[in-house]
């Protein structure tokens, strides 16, 4: 079965290659296949028992037996809900790129190579196997920046690349240090294996292996990459980007480096907290100043991401007020944050193909020509900015309410990015969408119906999360609850 | 020359019967196709020879011709690896020798026999043995390298003649001095004399020796500082010769220089392994920081391949394991063996390929190349994952003998060779992949020109599948390397 929702997407890029030439049926047979995947995803979420804090849904074989390397996929609680994720956001991307007409076959074969990559990052739990899949994104998401994308499209995608590689190329140093020393690159046997007998301290590894992660993530100062790529990126591709491939940072994080390495996380808390918050603040502010509509969006994911990390820093507490609820809310903001995100990079590119340009000055009073949209988008933004009742409250509160009891202060400062968000997220909604109707967009037309269907799913699911997320932040506990054991018997 | 020396030598004498057999048919039947078949179906004699010798254990004397060559299974190995290439070469340049209409014959006849040469340099355990066949090698590669009789060929034959008669003099030289210490030009003998003679005189003299017999093999293998042929050789070089001195001329003084470093100078108080990591480094940086400015195809694949002899230096500095463990001793041979087997697949896939386009521009510059997707859009996939593998990305085999060349480095507590390793993949990564943006761009050219012929198809076929196969599933070929390494280590 995961099996199946790995690599169902990569079969149907083979097929594309090998029968289908005409464009029309490619995107109706692309679409299908990302439909029968993220029907898959649904179908495991619902197997899966949150009530079982181990791992389901196993599938081991021995892959390469003189390095003793598995092919391992299974799901607990911290990944499932991820599988749900890269589903619906895949379903998303392919329904959004209805105004991809250059090279159509091509473009659905990498889109779809790009599923199997994220689907198999979230779910292989053998370090090789992870890597595999977490390289094997690089080259379609570069292809699809570098052809498809608008503006500064090569340098975009080569930045991304360059970045990218750099960080896991330390990962995978860090990735043999541990197999070195162990001899095996099982991820979950690791949690038990005593780390002290390294060749190379295990600081060292520890953060050979954050560097790559937060570079994905990507906080402040590696954080660059990520306004170019995601603007020049088509929209189908950012919505993948924002919503799904930054995740795998914080996935890895939670995955690699607190569960195994609870100890060294702990006592460096203080620094994943600094990055939080400077990432938080320094995103918001800079995304006050942006005039780019896609831009704008794509500051505020690092912003958001910093969240992530003041999350995970709360197990910098005390044993005493340690609880998973930081944890559970980096995760959950993950999860709100890639619909959330998702959303607007959806809605900016319509606003973009129909206005035909996303300089917010030349934008406004779109509310009359484009209702839909309209409404949609400031749900979206309400959600980001954390109204309660929409999903992005609920990982917020739960992150603030984690970090707080081991770190107040930064916490403190780190509410103060809630405030900037609100502001830049009005009054770009105000800029857009309200005012006097530039005189160019009256006749712009709301969205079509096509493209109506991912953005009506993704506004459900926040809706949803937002009045009843016990069913996602109960799946993420159970997935947490045995990391923060690990931390808690560190510290004793 | 009893029957079983013979019979221990029959696959060069196959073909060496092989080559001569072209050169009469040439003469006699002067048709298109004849010599070609005549070529390539006559490699299957030496190959089967090959098939017996590997699987016979009846044979327990396994030295040959007075104990000057061995036919070990590490020598095995190398010989099926040349004849493979061999093989495929002689499928790929079917298309290319058409131009050769009148020495057509000459062309496979020197190829064949530049190979003796390789196939005896795997089995040598002597050193005058050594230096023969190393220049039974050069001397067809020679006339092959000035085969288009142009000034850019001829003046790469004229520098390759000169430098190889420079380099070889070193060898020899330092051949000299080692014989002059040791009283022996047997491998093993020295190997005893060194172990028992200990420290105590000559010293410096065998010192010296070593050196300059690295010099010799360095200029072979294309290892920095001795590179400087590289890139002129490649470039006059017909593209198929050079193909062959890229994959083949490489593999086969990598094997001289195991056999020779791992038997003789194992115990010779000096540690080469750091004089190899640090050449190993110098190789990488230099290599990809000159290929990342140039413009021409081959000359950049010239100092791809300077690049790629660093991280295959790693593998052998990896050979002095610090770890008394004879598993560990193992890991650094057997990782160059399987990155052999990965490059040759790679680059042959890369330069086939390569050929079919230059046949369509008719230059050699990268920015030529633009458009090519339209014109031979298969040729692009090839050389795309031919790149990505070069890269070390996965799935690819490029990636997995990175894995366990890396693995060996840092086994060998060489960590920071590995972090220059990856960091040089990340370099690497830009120039590969600009070539392959270039072919993505737009272009006024849309005529197809002439499709590949069958040999051709046959042999990309090969390739990509040795690339891509062996990517997936390594574990056969890893386990080939790490038996004969072992096979050698317990034949001390």
């Amino acid at each position: 079965m995961l099996t199946a929702v790995v690599f169902t997407p990569l079969a149907g890029a083979l097929i594309i290659l090998a029968l289908l030439h005409d464009p029309r049926v490619v995107r109706r047979f692309a679409i299908a296949v990302i439909l029968v995947d993220l029907a898959i995803a649904i179908a495991i979420f619902c197997i899966f028992d949150p009530s079982d804090p181990g791992l389901q849904l196993e599938e081991r074989i021995n892959w390469i037996p003189a390095l003793k390397v598995q092919y391992f996929l299974a799901v607990d609680g911290l990944n499932a809900p991820f599988v749900l994720l890269t589903g619906i956001l895949g379903m998303c991307a392919a329904l959004a790129s209805g105004s991809i007409n250059v090279r159509v076959r091509e473009y659905f074969v990498w889109l779809l190579v790009l599923q199997t990559a994220l689907v198999g990052v979230f779910l292989a739990l053998d370090f090789v196997l992870f890597f595999v899949f977490w390289e094997l994104q690089l080259i379609p998401m570069y292809f699809l920046i570098s052809i498809w994308g608008s503006g500064r499209k090569e340098y975009s995608a080569m930045k991304f690349l360059a970045f990218t590689i750099l960080g896991s190329a330390f990962m995978l140093v860090g990735f043999l240090a541990i197999y070195l020393s162990t001899g095996i690159f099982d991820m979950v046997a690791l949690r038990n294996v005593d780390l002290d007998t390294l060749v190379i301290p295990a600081k060292v590894i520890f953060f050979l292996l954050a560097i790559g992660f937060i570079v994905k993530l990507p906080s402040w100062p590696f954080h660059s990459w990520l306004p170019d790529a995601h603007t020049d990126a088509p929209t189908g591709v950012s919505v993948i980007l924002a919503g799904v491939l930054i995740k795998m940072g914080g996935y890895g994080l939670i995955r690699v480096c607190v569960s195994i390495f609870p100890g060294i996380t702990q006592d460096y808390s203080w620094l994943i907290v600094a990055l939080g918050v400077i990432s938080i603040i320094y995103g918001a502010l800079v995304t006050l100043r942006q005039s780019d509509l896609k831009r704008l969006i794509a500051f505020s994911s690092i912003s958001h991401m910093g969240l992530v990390l003041l999350g995970i820093a709360s197990i910098g507490a005390v044993s005493d007020h340690l609880t998973s609820t930081g944890l559970t809310g980096a995760a959950m903001q993950m999860f709100t944050h890639g619909t959330i995100t998702g959303l607007l990079f959806i809605l900016v590119g319509v606003v973009y193909e129909k206005a035909h340009t996303r300089y917010i000055p030349d934008l406004g009073g779109l509310a009359h020509s484009m209702p839909f949209v309209c409404v949609t988008f400031v749900i979206a933004g309400l959600a980001s900015l954390g109204l309660p009742g929409l999903s992005g409250f609920v990982s917020e509160i739960l992150v603030f309410l984690g970090a707080f009891s081991a770190w107040p202060w930064p916490t403190a400062i780190a509410v103060f990015g809630i405030v900037l968000a609100a502001g830049y997220i009005l009054w770009m909604i105000q800029r857009v969408f309200f005012g006097p109707v530039s005189s160019k967009h009256v006749q712009v037309k709301d969205i079509g119906v096509l493209e109506a269907i991912p953005v009506a799913v993704l506004v459900a699911t926040i809706v949803v999360v937002g009045i009843y997320p016990t069913f996602l932040t109960d799946v993420f506990s159970v997935g947490v609850d045995p990391i923060i054991e690990n931390v808690r018997d560190i510290a004793r | 020359m009893t029957i079983h020396d013979i019979y221990l030598v029959s696959p060069e004498l196959a073909m060496a019967g092989v080559a001569i057999l072209v050169l009469f048919v040439d003469i006699a039947l002067p048709r298109r196709n004849v010599v070609f078949l005549v070529a390539f179906l006559g490699l299957l004699v030496p190959f089967l020879m090959c098939v017996f010798l590997w699987g016979d254990t009846l044979v327990l004397d396994r030295s040959a011709l007075f104990n000057t060559v061995t036919v070990d299974k590490f020598a095995l190995f190398f010989k099926f690896l040349i004849l493979g290439v061999v093989g495929v070469l002689i499928l790929g340049s079917a298309d290319y020798v058409e131009r050769f209409s009148r020495t057509r014959g000459e062309f496979y006849t020197l190829i064949l026999f530049s190979s003796i040469g390789m196939m005896f340099l795997a089995s040598a355990r002597e050193l005058v043995s050594i230096y023969i066949s190393l220049e039974l090698t050069a001397l067809p590669l020679v006339a092959l390298a000035a085969f288009i009789r142009d000034e850019r060929s001829s003046e790469a034959g004229f520098k390759f003649l000169i430098l190889s008669g420079v380099s070889s003099a070193f060898l020899l030289y330092g051949m000299v001095l080692v014989y002059g210490f040791t009283g022996s030009t047997h491998l093993e003998q020295i190997a005893l004399v060194v172990t028992e003679a200990g420290l105590s005189s000559g010293t410096y003299a065998m010192f010296a020796g070593i050196g300059l017999m690295v010099v010799g093999f360095g200029f072979k293998i294309s290892m920095v500082p001795f590179q400087m042929w590289v890139p002129d050789v490649y470039e006059g070089a017909p593209t198929p010769v050079t193909a062959y001195l890229a994959v083949a001329s490489k593999a086969a003084g990598f094997a001289v220089i195991i056999r020779v470093f791992h038997i003789a100078f194992q115990d010779v108080g000096i540690d080469w392994g750091t004089l190899f990591a640090v050449l190993s480094g110098l190789s990488m940086t230099v290599g990809n920081l000159l290929a990342i400015s140039q413009t021409n195809v081959k000359r950049l694949l010239g100092y791809s391949t300077v690049a790629h002899a660093g991280y295959l230096l790693m593998g052998v500095a990896a050979m002095t394991s610090q770890v008394p463990s004879s598993s560990m001793d193992a890991l650094g041979p057997s990782s160059v063996l399987f990155y052999l087997v990965g490059y040759a697949a790679t680059n042959l896939a890369v330069f086939f390929a390569l050929i079919a386009m230059i046949a369509k521009t008719g230059s050699e510059q990268i920015n030529d190349l633009k458009g090519m997707v339209w014109r031979a859009p298969v040729l692009c996939a090839i050389l795309t994952i031919g790149m990505v593998s070069l890269i070390g990305i996965p799935p690819t085999v490029g990636f997995m003998g990175k894995l366990y060349l890396f693995n060996a480095a840092i086994s060998n507590e060489l960590v920071w060779l590995a972090l220059v390793g990856v960091i040089n993949v990340v370099i690497s990564s830009y120039y590969y992949l600009r070539l392959v943006t270039v072919m993505y761009r737009p272009s006024e050219l849309i005529e197809k020109g002439a499709p590949c012929s069958m040999p051709v198809r046959l042999a990309l076929g090969i390739t990509v599948l040795g690339v891509v196969g062996i990517g997936i599933i390594p574990g056969p070929i890893l386990d080939i390397s790490e038996i004969t390494i072992k096979a050698m280590v317990v034949a001390l």
